[in-house]
């Protein structure tokens, strides 16, 4: 990878013009040349776009091609744009010492994307978590239950629409 | 819209076909070896355990959505109160991450008296795990001891940026201010006497025949678990998968230091806790490294526009005073893009996701911590054990309820 390391990519073209060989785009273009939305190096940081309805291949895919160590799993909100919901998983490889971004985007109507607690399940309170601050829900998920908040709350904090204070 | 609520708590448990045979039991949230609040919903046989929910979100107090509402440099007290045993550390993660949005060049200086705080700081976290860990299984003398020392890390926190706890030294683009004059000569004299405490601690604890038997062969976590499960820190390498994020990921300027990262294969408790000793004199030998080769020089970025100034320089510059008006009112602007920063902390992996839309304030900043990963395994690790194990398994994990609710 070399000196690419140093400077931003933008776009799914200049980051496989810039990064041919990188062993999770590699994969993930042999498993599905379709899957792969987006992609960018920013930052020294890779995040790969991929079609919602694919993550979980995708997760599959990129743990063997060496990321085999699931570390974060989030979402942002990006009301009142659309698609609403970009879901962020944080990948880690030990072999390779480096990290890639999933990223997958989700309508904000009855938000709904696959688990991957099958690839991973310590994704498993994190999925719970999401589910519970955002109401996005998680398919294949076999105990998707609130987790920070109280059972019977009302609504989902973390979305943009929800007040940081006052009543809602 | 629909609200999915989850299923109630006490179905959930009992497995089907043993409903006449299984026990429900609570244990906590109030229960002393929870280390705060925890609730742990346990079905029993007897007393082997057969399955096992934590429930949490007692402490849950909405920080992420906090954050959104503050500019950046407010966001750095909130992380003080995350992980509260672990300061520095907070301060430091937040601040590398959004120094990365910035593209902000650290001072050698201020990176390696991040350092060294981040060293003490891991003391400081693993001198709380020992006492209370110990003190949960009945060695009560060990928390007295280890208090002495921590208490000791407290008033340097104290000297170097007046708070005890909640320091909020590390800023974004660098330190809050100067150290303190006698500040480095005080660390040393607690460095210097440091390794011989922990051999107290060993003495007290290693050959002790009842500690050791509470401890050995229980809460086993194998390797391929451990990271299916997420789990990382010294639970991790415990259990023998050698991956330290200093180590391998080098920030904040590691890459100068030698250490070791010790390893166990045998996946135990105890195994956690040789681990966590041996970490406490790495860290001893990664600050004196910092110490010995400490460089002169200043201890803020050169960014005027995002560092507060210096008071003298506020108070005799037209230019500084300005900025810090302009940055105490306004905040100041981050390019738009997304980062996620991970460092090594007391009990593992942290992570902080920081998402700029390239105003003033955070559009999202997502906590990862790695106690909320860990919790996922207790399951695991008490499965077919006794009651009594759990206490083991939870002090040997470290835990901090505060860092898993936020």
């Amino acid at each position: 990878m070399g000196d690419s390391k140093s400077k931003n990519l933008l776009g799914k073209a200049a980051v496989l013009e810039g990064l041919p060989e990188h062993p999770a785009i590699y994969a993930l273009l042999a498993m599905d040349p379709e899957a792969l939305l987006d992609a960018k190096f920013d930052r020294g940081e890779l995040s790969l776009t991929v079609a919602a309805g694919k993550i979980r291949a995708a997760a599959s895919t990129v743990q063997a091609a060496g990321y085999n160590f699931f570390e974060d799993m989030t979402a942002v909100d990006w009301f009142p744009s659309s698609p609403r919901f970009q879901l962020s998983y944080h990948i880690l490889s030990h072999s390779y010492k480096e990290r890639i971004r999933l990223c997958a985007l989700v309508d904000g109507d009855a938000p709904v994307i696959d688990s991957i607690t099958p690839v991973w399940p310590g994704a498993n309170y994190y999925e719970r978590e999401v589910f519970d601050l955002f109401g996005i829900r998680f398919e294949g998920h076999n105990n998707l239950r609130r987790i920070l908040m109280p059972e019977d709350w009302q609504g989902h904090p973390l979305r943009k629409d929800y007040p940081v204070e006052g009543y809602r | 819209m629909t609200e999915q609520i989850g299923l109630p708590i006490l179905e959930l448990p009992v497995a089907e076909g043993a409903r006449d045979q299984h026990m429900v039991l609570n244990m906590g949230p109030q229960h002393p070896s929870t280390h705060g609040v925890l609730r742990l919903v346990l079905e029993i046989d007897g007393e082997i355990v057969v399955r096992l929910y934590p429930e949490i979100g007692y402490l849950h107090t909405g920080i992420e959505k906090t954050c959104e509402a503050k500019f950046y440099h407010q966001v750095v007290p909130l992380t003080d109160r995350v992980d509260y045993l672990g300061p520095m550390a907070n301060n430091l993660c937040y601040s590398l991450a959004v120094e990365k949005l910035l593209g902000l060049e650290i001072p050698p200086k201020a990176q390696w008296m991040r350092v060294l705080l981040a060293e003490l700081t891991r003391i400081n976290s693993h001198l709380i795990w020992l006492g209370t860990h110990a003190m949960d299984i009945g060695a009560l003398t060990v928390f007295l001891y280890t208090f002495r020392e921590r208490e000791e890390i407290l008033r340097l926190f104290e000297a170097i940026s007046g708070q005890r706890m909640m320091t909020s030294y590390i800023r974004i683009g660098g330190l809050a201010m100067e150290p303190p004059i006698d500040f480095l000569d005080r660390l040393q004299a607690f460095i210097k006497i440091f390794p011989e405490k922990i051999d107290q601690y060993s003495n007290l604890l290693t050959g002790n025949p009842i500690f050791a038997n509470r401890l050995k062969g229980v809460g086993y976590l194998s390797p391929e678990d451990a990271v299916a499960l997420s789990v990382t820190g010294p639970p991790m390498r415990a259990s023998g998968v050698d991956f330290d994020t200093r180590r391998d990921m080098p920030y904040s300027g590691y890459e100068n230091f030698q250490f070791e990262v010790p390893t166990s294969t045998e996946g135990d408790t105890w195994a956690r806790y040789k681990v966590r000793l041996i970490e406490m004199r790495e860290s001893v030998k990664i600050i004196q490294q910092a110490l010995d080769g400490m460089p002169e020089g200043p201890i803020k970025a050169d960014a005027p526009k995002v560092v507060l100034p210096d008071r003298e320089k506020m108070k005799t510059q037209m230019e500084a005073l300005i900025h810090h008006f302009k940055i105490v009112t306004e905040g100041f602007a981050v390019p738009a893009g997304e980062v996620y920063q991970g460092i090594e902390s007391g009990h593992g992996q942290m992570g902080y996701y920081v998402v700029s839309d390239g105003t003033a304030k955070p559009y999202r900043v997502h906590m990862r911590y790695p106690s909320f990963a860990t919790l996922q395994a207790v399951e695991t690790m008490c499965k077919g054990r006794m009651l009594a194990d759990i206490v083991a398994v939870i002090g040997s994990i470290d835990i901090v309820l505060g860092e898993i609710d936020r």
